[in-house]
């Protein structure tokens, strides 16, 4: 272990009592509590943290915050973490990391760690907590607002940490939240400002498990403040990226925040006043000043006083002529800017300030313009955003320098992240390109993580020079989200895996489970795709449920059917007008298949609809239908119809429904509800009763989609597990078989009924599905009516649904196979007939079939076509889409 | 995420709400007596303006009210509800 | 009415971690189940004459509650109301709801299953909501006897600040997931992994 020489006897916020182990490029180190990765560095002399990621140029520690553009740093131990500024890595114990030269490297097993992300309001939230955001913030909270102030440190203070200052307090008060170590990244429309807080990084492997490791603040603001700064900036001149070059506020941080001599004899360059305090306190920690270096023709008379009674020497109208050293700034040459002798320095450390540019990111994201800003050298916000934003803080003033003449443009950086030099833009500019936001591109300046926070202007201002133009006149690139990286686990937080997107499960959901039903995806629910038995497969379980279903009786939770009751006087009015058929006729105890469809005649959904009163209705919809069918009807009713007296509820979870279906159904049925006449007669197909259901009350409805005698019991979502367990013990006797959605899926298409989403598309007509039979011709209009006379909705070469039987009755054709009309493929490109919407293995037809979309498919019933599978055309023959019991015989038992 | 104003619940976030495109496009009185033209114009055409445009939104996740707002596209900024 | 034995509420089935993140929260959280209350949807024109008669009050300001004997209305929209009484009270409000309506259109449908409830208690309670609510909770905007339907967990909720917490109505189908949430959003409080 190395000693940390660069540590300053005494001063800084670092706790000197807490020694920190870690370990650098393989070796070991010590720092103290309040470090960054970066000040520990330079606590223990290393400045050159990696190489550069396109020239493999020697890097060094540059700044001292989120705008490091050169020391990243990958993250091995407690756990791996690629790219890191070392300069926003606070310093844990048993931290190990290592120098990047590019890309970093992404975890190769889960992150333990909890992520999160959480809702707040306030009346003011103010970003930054350094003295204008403190003021601010205690101003709008004595006001009695609601405050919120967040800032990336770990400490409030902002520019007071780096000059060693005092913090003002923040009056203590409920209503005044101060989020550290936050860093917002996003500001988006109504002042929603979305941050990231690191809880517990800073804790490395003692970071306790049960708190989120980073949390996503949402933050929702009536005004936000931005409080954020300004982040220096370099010059562009040979050579400016060794090792030892260093932003001069970060210098400053470095001795007074964290009591570390970045260097022991240092060089210093500015554009500005600013560099001259942090030439004072390097000085006054230990650091030799070699020279300050001021560009602007007579300095600053006041600051060389002070400097003077340091002896330190001044020269005013001076700038870098040379920079010595490759691992490390060896020695620097001054010149004056109009010639004259050089002067060669011995330093290892060479401080530039290029001026400073306020920190407008998030203005800028907000819809707010920036102004450049003579006084400044730098852009501005210029108070012109529509959101309710204020931009508070000081600035410094200087004289806008881009670059220094002579040496080498090719090592003269702007950009050092990306390697972007003078030489690139002069490329660039030599192209004929005039845009910024070409040069971005052309170039990649400003595009790397740290989005030109140290580099925008400068290249801004390079461009300008190169091009002869005003750099006011040519602005910046176009600020975006996020501010600094966030980790995707931050922002996936806790909506990952099974809580990506809400599970819906029926009151069935957990005998499903039991019975080791695999589950297949319908919209957001789980329903049970199908029950194997001991040693079955998909297969063998669906063709042993069908043939249950075709033979004998079996049983499906069908409790995921979109319902909703229409109630009022004009509800039979309200129907009429959205479903394609009429059903204003129905009887009470009467039940009809529906088909709705969009202005533009396309199929949106059908179900069946139930009058159970005069004026009331129960209508289904399919399962990933119901809440859009539901909005559908109350966009009629509101924006297009409001006179009519209908009220339309979703009661989808206030039924549970047990479908019962075979030959075998009826008994079953008889057996639950003894009072009910289950007859032939007094039971007719398509209608309802009221029914007490093995002691639980419900309705009892002749629905058949499977074409079989079948029966749809509803009683209460909580009497779904009774009613369940009430059906298989009335069954046991027959044998009753429960199946699932895939056996459902079979027995609908052999008897060519649809499935709203699957056969269709939002291209297709009831008529393309055969389905005109449930098109009135009687009603004046409907919801799509209009559009069955277009002439592209009464083409003959439309798809139409059909069935398809391939010649290999063992061939199963996928979902979404093409259809051709060779039996060899033509020159690409291959007209294609349709595409396969359904396929499946058969017990009833003891073959595979499949339901097609197929041009003119009606016509063509009969005819022998092609579906490509790799690199086999597979033999079909097109048949009617109705492939079992066509006559309907079944259905009655 | 823009905040809303729900004439009945009041701002809430733009995730709790169904875009209805532009308001103002009845459904015909008669379309049986419209020409096919006339038809998809009402089916098809909508206007796209940079600016102010009046559109429809349902407040799906609250009080499931339909209503109008007038957006500018340009800033998502609500200049009339 | 006697509550047939039959039924099972749609978070039984969580009772048991639901009171393990009571247990372990020590106090900052309290979470279980309410089944079976009474809930019936209200429709109706609330300046009709038939507003008057319904023997219970409505409330007419958006996201707020009346309460009349052990029954409380919660506004969901300008003419739709969610009447919550205590269990197997459906056919008592709902026969005495419809008839005060007259002749005037109004629409009482029973959907005491469709949702069931949660209560939430504790001083940590908001903090909890916010991890995926996000309406503002705070006293100041959202006091005793206001409600919302909005979104919680990405689950279509309503939340009605109800002493001595919240009660949340969720959807049954999506009641487990909602309890999933909670309860995985309570580890902060619980120190017990999911
Ligand atoms: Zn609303």
């Amino acid at each position: 272990m190395t000693g940390q020489e660069f540590r300053t006897d005494r001063g800084g916020l670092v706790d000197r009592s807490r020694p920190l182990r870690f370990r650098f490029d393989g070796r070991d180190y010590t720092g103290y509590e309040g470090d960054t990765l970066a000040s520990a560095l330079l606590a223990n002399g290393v400045h050159r943290t990696g190489a550069s990621i396109r020239l493999g140029r020697p890097r060094g520690i540059f700044s001292a915050g989120v705008e490091e553009p050169n020391a990243l740093v990958q993250i091995e131990e407690p756990f791996p973490e690629p790219m890191l500024p070392a300069t926003t890595v606070e310093l844990y114990d048993g931290l190990v990391a290592r120098g990047l030269g590019g890309r970093g490297r992404l975890a190769d097993r889960p992150d333990p760690a909890r992520y999160d992300a959480i809702h707040a309001h306030c009346d003011v939230l103010v970003v930054g907590a350094g003295p204008a955001g403190l003021a601010a913030a205690s101003a709008a909270a004595s006001a009695g607002g609601r405050v919120i102030v967040i800032d990336d440190q770990p400490r409030p203070g902002g520019s007071l940490l780096g000059a060693g200052s005092p913090v003002p307090e923040l009056p203590p008060n409920p209503e005044l939240r101060l989020l550290t170590r936050t860093t917002a990244f996003g500001y988006y429309d109504d002042n929603y400002v979305v941050a990231v807080e690191r809880r517990t990084n800073h804790l490395g492997a003692n970071a306790p498990a049960h708190l989120s490791r980073e949390r996503i603040w949402r933050i929702r603001a009536r005004e936000v403040v931005l409080a954020t700064g300004a982040h220096e900036r370099s010059l562009a001149f040979a050579d400016n990226d060794r090792p030892g070059v260093m932003l001069a506020g970060a210098a400053r941080t470095y001795v007074n925040r964290y009591g570390v001599r970045p260097g022991r004899r240092a060089v210093v360059m500015t554009t500005n006043d600013s560099a001259y305090a942090a030439a004072l306190d390097l000085h006054a920690a230990g650091v030799e000043i070699a020279a300050v270096a001021d560009l602007r023709p007579g300095g600053s008379p006041a600051w060389a006083q002070r400097c003077a009674e340091r002896g330190i020497d001044v020269l005013d109208g001076h700038a870098v002529a040379r920079v010595i050293g490759e691992d490390r700034v060896s020695a620097v040459t001054l010149r004056r800017k109009d010639g004259g002798p050089a002067r060669d320095l011995d330093a290892d450390l060479l401080l530039v300030s290029g001026g400073w540019n306020p920190v407008a990111a998030l203005y800028s994201q907000a819809g707010g313009r920036l102004t450049y800003d003579e006084e400044l050298g730098a852009f501005r916000p210029d108070g012109s955003c529509r959101q309710a934003v204020t931009v508070v803080g000081t600035h410094t003033p200087g004289i806008a320098v881009w670059t220094l003449p002579g040496g080498d443009p090719a090592t003269a950086f702007v950009d050092l992240q990306r390697d972007v030099t003078v030489a690139d833009l002069e490329r660039a500019t030599g192209t004929g390109m005039r845009s910024v936001e070409h040069v971005k591109r052309y170039t990649t300046a400003g595009t790397a993580h740290d989005q030109g926070k140290t580099s925008g202007t400068l290249t801004s201002g390079v461009v300008a020079g190169l091009i002869g133009a005003e750099i006011g006149e040519l602005g910046t690139t176009t600020f975006r989200p996020p501010y600094a990286p966030v980790s995707f686990a931050a922002l996936a937080g806790r909506d990952r895996g099974l809580r990506y997107d809400p599970v819906r499960v029926t009151a069935l959901h957990a005998w499903h489970e039991a019975h080791g039903a695999p589950f297949e995806n319908v919209g957001q629910w789980k329903r049970p795709w199908y029950y194997p038995g001991d040693g079955e497969d998909m297969v063998t379980a669906v063709l042993r449920e069908c043939r249950a279903a075709r033979e004998g009786v079996a049983m499906m939770d069908a409790s995921t059917l979109g319902k909703i009751e229409v109630g009022g006087p004009d509800a039979a009015v309200l129907l009429d007008r959205l479903y394609t058929n009429m059903m204003s006729t129905l009887k009470v105890g009467a039940v009809r298949y529906g088909v709705m469809c969009r202005p533009d005649g396309m199929v949106l959904d059908d179900g069946t609809v139930s009058r159970l009163a005069e004026d009331r209705f129960l209508v289904t919809t399919t399962t990933g239908n119901a809440a859009a069918v539901l909005d559908w009807m109350e966009e009629w009713l509101q924006t297009e119809w409001p006179e009519l007296r209908v009220h339309c509820t979703s009661v989808t979870e206030q039924w549970a429904t047990v479908a019962v279906v075979g030959p075998r159904s009826r008994e079953v049925v008889a057996a639950l509800s003894p009072g009910l006449d289950v007859s032939r007669e007094g039971f007719g197909f398509m209608t309802w009763r009221d029914a007490v259901l093995a002691g639980i009350p419900g309705r009892v409805f002749r629905i058949s989609f499977s074409g079989e005698l079948a029966y749809e019991l509803n009683v209460s979502w909580w009497d779904a597990a009774a009613l369940w367990d009430a059906v298989l013990a009335a069954g046991a006797a027959h044998g009753i078989t429960p199946y699932g959605t895939e056996t459902m899926h079979v027995l609908r298409a052999e008897k060519g009924y649809p499935i709203i989403g699957q056969d269709t598309d939002g291209t297709v007509t009831p008529y393309d599905l055969g389905l005109g039979w449930a098109v009135s011709k009687k009603k004046p209009d409907f919801v799509g009516k209009r559009s069955f006379s277009r002439a592209d909705t009464s083409r003959a070469d439309r798809k139409q649904l059909v069935g398809l039987l391939p010649d290999d009755g063992r061939t199963l054709l996928p979902e979404g196979a093409h259809l051709v009309e060779t039996p060899a493929l033509p020159e690409p490109p291959v007209p294609t007939l349709g595409h396969v919407t359904s396929a499946y293995h058969s017990a009833a037809l003891g073959r595979t079939f499949a339901l097609a979309l197929v041009r003119g498919g009606r016509d063509r019933i009969g005819e022998r076509v092609f579906a490509p599978l790799g690199d086999d055309l597979v033999p079909v023959t097109i048949t009617s889409s109705v492939l079992y019991d066509p006559e309907g015989a079944r259905r009655d038992g | 995420m823009m905040l809303i104003p729900c004439p009945w619940c009041g701002p809430r976030n733009e995730s709790e709400f169904h875009y209805g495109g532009a308001a103002g496009v009845a459904y015909p009185a008669d379309p049986g007596a419209l020409s096919d033209e006339e038809w998809a114009r009402y089916l098809f055409f909508r206007d796209n303006p940079k600016g102010p445009f009046e559109e429809r939104w349902s407040h799906s996740a609250g009080c499931r009210r339909w209503f109008t707002l007038v957006r500018d596209t340009v800033t998502n900024e609500i200049v009339a509800s | 009415m006697a509550e047939p034995t039959t039924r099972h509420s749609p978070l039984a089935g969580a009772a048991d971690r639901l009171a393990r993140v009571t247990d372990a929260a020590g106090g900052a959280i309290a979470m279980a189940e309410v089944p079976f209350l009474t809930q019936l949807d209200l429709r109706l024109d609330p300046k009709g004459p038939a507003a008057a008669a319904l023997g219970v009050t409505l409330p007419t300001h958006a996201c707020t509650s009346a309460r009349s004997g052990d029954v409380d209305v919660l506004w969901l929209g300008p003419d739709e109301w969610l009447v919550v009484g205590p269990p197997g009270a459906a056919e008592r409000l709902a026969g005495q709801l419809r008839p005060a309506a007259g002749s005037e259109h109004v629409s009482v449908v029973d959907v005491s299953a469709q949702r069931t409830t949660l209560l939430l208690s504790g001083p940590r309670v908001r903090d909890l909501l916010a991890l995926g609510c996000a309406i503002d909770l705070h006293p100041r905007s959202f006091g005793p006897g206001d409600c919302v339907q909005t979104e919680l967990a990405h689950a279509p909720v309503v939340l009605f600040r109800r002493d001595p917490g919240f009660l949340i109505f969720v959807r049954a189908s999506f009641a487990a997931h909602l309890a999933d949430w909670l309860v995985d959003a309570s580890v902060e409080y619980t120190g017990i992994p999911t």
